[in-house]
């Protein structure tokens, strides 16, 4: 009887089967085979082309004690932090002010949402000409007279990842405007009203009784901007290739310089490996609370 | 409704005196406040766009004298047809057009077949599901949050096999791939809220899984096609780090290009020309955006909600 329904079982659904070849093949080879291989292959000396001789972590140490590998980290931590807090403090402030009930809201939002469409090279290039020192805003400002007036992040070694983040959180906060907007739209009239009767000034309101009900929304946009942070590659190489020195470099170009540029495949497998678990840090503790949690009920 | 016949019934019961709220004042200082700030942050986020402009259509003289919000004394449109037709990147002479036209034919065909395939995945996984459907769509999610950089490697020697490292197929294929999690998350979502009742009538009609696909489900899915479209096309025309690990420099993107010709470390620096180019190149995905309006926003509000 068994052997008689197997057949049967398996001729089921076949042209599904077939049409889902394509997604079978990339969730198998490309996203766990591809990542599988990478880890692998950060364990091995590879240089130029990836061979099998396994060294243990030395890759890993020597990632750890190159200064442009720290530099990198460092960056990221800051533009990551900074990125994240005013993303969602702007974010939400731009879509309460457009909650409103104002008048050309479409406008605005238009507007502030435009530099989400382009992609990192066009802004990364319009703010390198904004900030650039000897026709910018630095001489903009020098030539109304203030001759002391100092400010070409992208010149400075200190601040110069200020720079990119301004470029950055120029282009994305649109987007969790956008989040947020529809979080706030998703609350109901009656709990305004009954603020406003209860005589809850509306800075309160937002604070104490709105944000802890778009809890939801929140840790989306958590999630959307860290992914955004460590992937950030295309600003760098477009506003400052890295530079002054190595004061931009970025994990993600870390990577592609050594796989494709200095022929050290082994670092880049290794720092690549990295990122995957700051990644993991991150997703994981979400992915159990959102998905997770519902599940309990 | 409620407020018109409230107001209706207390109009015709007792005429006291003006009821329900009080007029505002258009110039009231909250709206002062709000509009102020909006306005304020509104020229922020337009000043990049105006600067670019601004600057690309000055003479190279004026530059250096001048102030870049200023706006040109003497326009000039030279810069635009040196960006488009004339401006260098190593040995090629031909401007930003070829990294348009490669863009085109790399957009395209990505565009399509992504699409094709996630549209499909989404249909089989809404409607066909067969064992073990749900854990490759799983894996297809989780695999969106893994970091490219992880599997860039692994796909060079995939493509290098097959010989097509260097081509623009190959960069398609790079393409379908990446966009797959997000498109298929889109269509699974949208063929599941399709009342299966119809579903199951096509069957009993005798509708197999081509026939149900192409006469049912695509003839009444088309907005979402046209987000996935949205979120395709600008995906794809904005992506700098695939072209330039996948493809030759024949065969750059657009994107590409732009960053070697504003980049480059040899002649003078062009600006006037630099930012004509830069214009050029993000002319396609504003394009997209302020045609498609609030679809555009539909299309991202669904890329926010993966899972």
């Amino acid at each position: 009887m068994a052997a008689a329904r197997a057949p049967a079982r398996w001729h089921k659904n076949i042209s599904a089967k077939i049409a889902a070849i394509p997604m079978i093949t990339t969730a198998l080879v490309v996203f766990i085979g591809g990542t599988a291989w990478t880890v692998l292959y950060s364990f091995t000396s590879s240089k130029l082309l990836p061979k099998e001789k396994f060294v243990g972590l030395a890759q890993y140490d020597r990632l750890w004690s190159s200064s442009k590998w720290l530099i990198s980290i460092e960056n990221l931590a800051i533009y990551g932090f900074f990125s994240l807090i005013f993303s969602l403090l702007i974010g939400f402030v731009l879509a309460a002010l457009l909650d409103q009930k104002i008048r050309f809201e479409d406008t605005f939002r238009t507007i502030l949402l435009y530099p989400f469409a382009l992609s990192f090279i066009v802004t990364g290039l319009a703010w390198q000409w904004i900030l650039n020192p000897d026709f910018g805003i630095q001489h903009v400002v020098r030539s109304m007279g203030f001759e002391n007036f100092d400010f070409d992040p992208l010149y400075n070694p200190d601040i110069v990842i200020y720079g990119i983040l301004i470029a950055g959180l120029w282009q994305g906060t649109g987007l969790i405007m956008c989040l947020m907007l529809a979080g706030l739209r998703g609350i109901d009239e009656d709990i305004w009203k009954a603020a406003k009767i209860d005589g809850i000034p509306m800075w309160k309101t937002y604070i104490f009784i709105v944000i802890p009900m778009m809890r939801g929304i929140f840790i989306t946009a958590i999630v959307l901007i860290a992914s955004g942070i460590i992937k950030v590659y295309d600003l760098v190489v477009a506003q400052t290739g890295g530079g002054p020195g190595i004061a931009s470099e970025v994990p993600a170009k870390y990577v592609y310089d050594s796989m494709f540029l200095s022929q050290n495949l082994g670092q880049g497998f290794a720092a690549s490996t990295m990122m995957l678990v700051t990644v993991a840090i991150i997703v994981v503790p979400w992915a159990y609370l959102e998905f997770g949690g519902k599940r309990r009920g | 409704m409620d407020n018109v016949n409230q107001n209706a019934s207390a109009v015709s019961t007792e005429m006291v005196g003006p009821r329900g709220q009080k007029p505002t004042k258009v110039f009231s200082r909250r709206n002062i406040m709000i509009y102020g700030t909006l306005i304020v942050i509104s020229l922020y986020y337009l000043l990049p766009l105006y600067v670019m402009v601004v600057t690309s259509l000055k003479g190279m003289p004026e530059i250096r004298l001048g102030n870049i919000f200023s706006p040109p004394v003497e326009i000039t449109f030279q810069p635009w047809v040196k960006a488009w037709a004339e401006a260098c990147t190593g040995l090629n002479c031909d401007g930003l057009s070829r990294g348009f036209f490669n863009s085109v034919r790399i957009l395209v065909p990505s565009v399509i077949l992504s699409i094709i395939i996630a549209s499909i995945n989404g249909y089989a996984l809404a409607n066909w599901r067969f064992k073990g459907a749900e854990t490759f769509f799983t894996i297809l999610i989780v695999g969106a949050f893994i970091p490219y950089q992880v599997m860039i490697y692994p796909i060079v020697i995939l493509l290098r096999e097959v010989g097509l490292y260097g081509s623009l197929t190959g960069l398609v294929i790079v393409h379908t791939i990446f966009g797959m999690p997000i498109l298929t998350l889109l269509f699974r979502n949208y063929f599941a809220s399709i009342p299966q009742e119809l579903f199951k009538a096509a069957r009993v009609d005798g509708a197999g899984f081509w026939g149900i696909y192409f006469r049912i489900m695509i003839p009444m899915s088309l907005p979402i096609f046209v987000v996935a479209m949205i979120l395709q096309v600008t995906g794809i025309w904005n992506d700098f780090l695939f072209g330039v690990i996948y493809t030759k420099p024949d065969l750059y993107p657009m994107t590409v290009q732009l960053n070697n010709i504003v980049n480059s470390t040899q002649g003078v620096k062009e600006y006037n020309v630099n930012m004509a180019a830069t214009i050029l190149t993000g002319l396609v995905p504003l394009l997209v955006y302020f045609i498609s309006g609030k679809l555009f926003v539909r299309g991202i509000a669904a890329g926010a909600v993966k899972g």
